[in-house]
């Protein structure tokens, strides 16, 4: 009888073990560094914020909505470009991995300001 | 310009010895701008045809601190062109004809403005291309109703031309479609024809964050490139700038409006102020001329024994 409990017992301790086990490996597996989340809103001829400030290293995510008319976004340094279509979000995500001052611009004539439709993103330490 | 530096620009204008001489309004008059093509070097070679390029004209443009003489610089140009001793074959004009407006009768207003003034040059073959003030806000609708189609070909003299739009797409996109066309132009040219591809933006990343390049343009590079004999003449970028990718020669020209700054020589791109002192100064059309290649002849001595 008592051998029945143990092997009972062992039973039940290696299921337990099993599904901790599978637990971890499910949400390991599933889950992400927390991005930083950030809204830019495009209008003829600017994009608001201007100046986005980032950590090298932390993920973001840059959510770009316009007011208007199509836009770009474009940020060459990283090899980023999205168009940016009323009515729609673009979803840029990266990682910055270098340091300094980077120009984005809008990237789709937009009319006679397009050309001054720039902003900078500065990344720090 | 002296006999060594034109025989420089031989080579590079990559016509089959064509030759690109880059202009100027000078500093104090438009009318010293073609001194080169009444002077003696001109004179020298024997010169096949010549065309003249005349690029950015900006009609509707208001900016006192940077042209505030914005509606006569246009005509003036006309006048020198008219005033040349020898008429060119025809002229271009490589884009933004006239400043983009959001008002679609506006903008139409402006185009036939230009038209009306360009009307008055003496050369009566004007062949015309669009910038992206003419034709991105509307994918070149009103443009073709004025100045007809966006991309086109055509010979002239042994020279066969290639007029590409990369600006009635918003992005600076040749795209696919006229790719492809390209492509086919191409197919019925021989490798050693020579070809001038007339166009606004420049077809490399010349400073692509000043929006100085064509989102497209390696794929068209890539698909001249078998071609032994070819220039590239653009504008856009208001100022002379000469380049090459292979063996591909690309010539920007002056701007009939304001100039700009050398590409990434300072931190925003902004025209360069009006100087009272030099009226006119940074800005010009330019002469092109295509010279018939020299024929070669292989020379070999016989003696009387038929050695």
């Amino acid at each position: 009888m008592h051998r029945k409990k143990r092997v009972l017992s062992a039973s039940a301790l290696l299921m337990i073990t099993a599904i901790i086990s599978g637990l971890t490996f499910y949400v390991r597996a599933n889950s992400r560094p927390v991005e930083k989340e950030i809204h830019i809103t495009a209008k003829k001829f600017d994009f608001t914020p201007d100046t986005i400030t980032l950590k090298k290293g932390e993920p973001v995510v840059l959510v770009v909505s316009s007011q208007d008319r199509k836009h770009g976004f474009n940020l060459r340094a990283f090899g980023i470009r999205a168009d940016v279509d009323p009515g729609k979000t673009a979803q840029i995500r990266f990682t910055p991995d270098k340091t300094g001052k980077f120009t984005f611009s809008c990237d789709v004539f937009c009319g006679e300001g397009h050309e001054d439709m720039t902003g900078t993103i500065v990344v720090t330490e | 310009m002296n006999e060594i530096d034109r025989r420089g620009f031989i080579k590079l204008a990559g016509l089959g010895g064509g030759i690109v001489f880059a202009s100027s309004l000078g500093l104090n008059t438009l009318g010293s701008v073609l001194d080169y093509a009444n002077g003696s070097a001109a004179k020298k070679v024997e010169k096949e045809f010549y065309f003249v390029q005349l690029s950015d004209t900006h009609w509707g443009f208001s900016g006192p601190k940077v042209n505030p003489d914005a509606e006569g610089t246009l005509k003036k140009a006309v006048q020198v062109v008219n005033g040349l001793e020898e008429q060119p074959d025809f002229i271009v004009f490589t884009g933004d004809l006239t400043h983009t407006t959001d008002d679609v009768q506006v903008r139409k207003d402006r185009m036939a403005q230009f038209k009306d003034i360009v009307g008055q040059l003496k050369v009566p073959t004007v062949h015309f291309m669009a910038g992206e003030h003419d034709a991105s806000l509307d994918r070149g609708d009103a443009y073709q109703q004025f100045f007809g189609k966006l991309n086109y070909t055509f010979d002239h003299k042994d020279v066969h031309f290639i007029v590409l739009d990369n600006v009635s797409d918003p992005g600076a996109i040749v795209g696919e479609s006229q790719l492809n066309w390209l492509k086919a132009d191409l197919k019925q040219q021989k490798p050693d024809a020579r070809i001038v591809v007339l166009t606004h933006r420049p077809l490399f990343d010349l400073y692509p964050d000043w929006d100085w390049a064509t989102r497209d343009g390696s794929a068209v590079i890539d698909a001249l490139m078998p071609h032994k004999n070819v220039t590239v003449f653009y504008g856009h970028i208001h100022q002379e700038h000469h380049q090459m990718t292979g063996h591909i020669a690309h010539h920007s020209a002056k701007s009939l409006i304001f100039p700009l700054p050398a590409p990434g020589s300072v931190p925003k791109k902004l025209p360069i102020p009006w100087d009272a002192t030099a009226p006119y100064k940074g800005l010009g059309l330019r002469n092109i001329e295509a010279e018939v290649r020299q024929a070669r002849y292989g020379i070999t001595e016989l003696n009387l024994n038929g050695g």
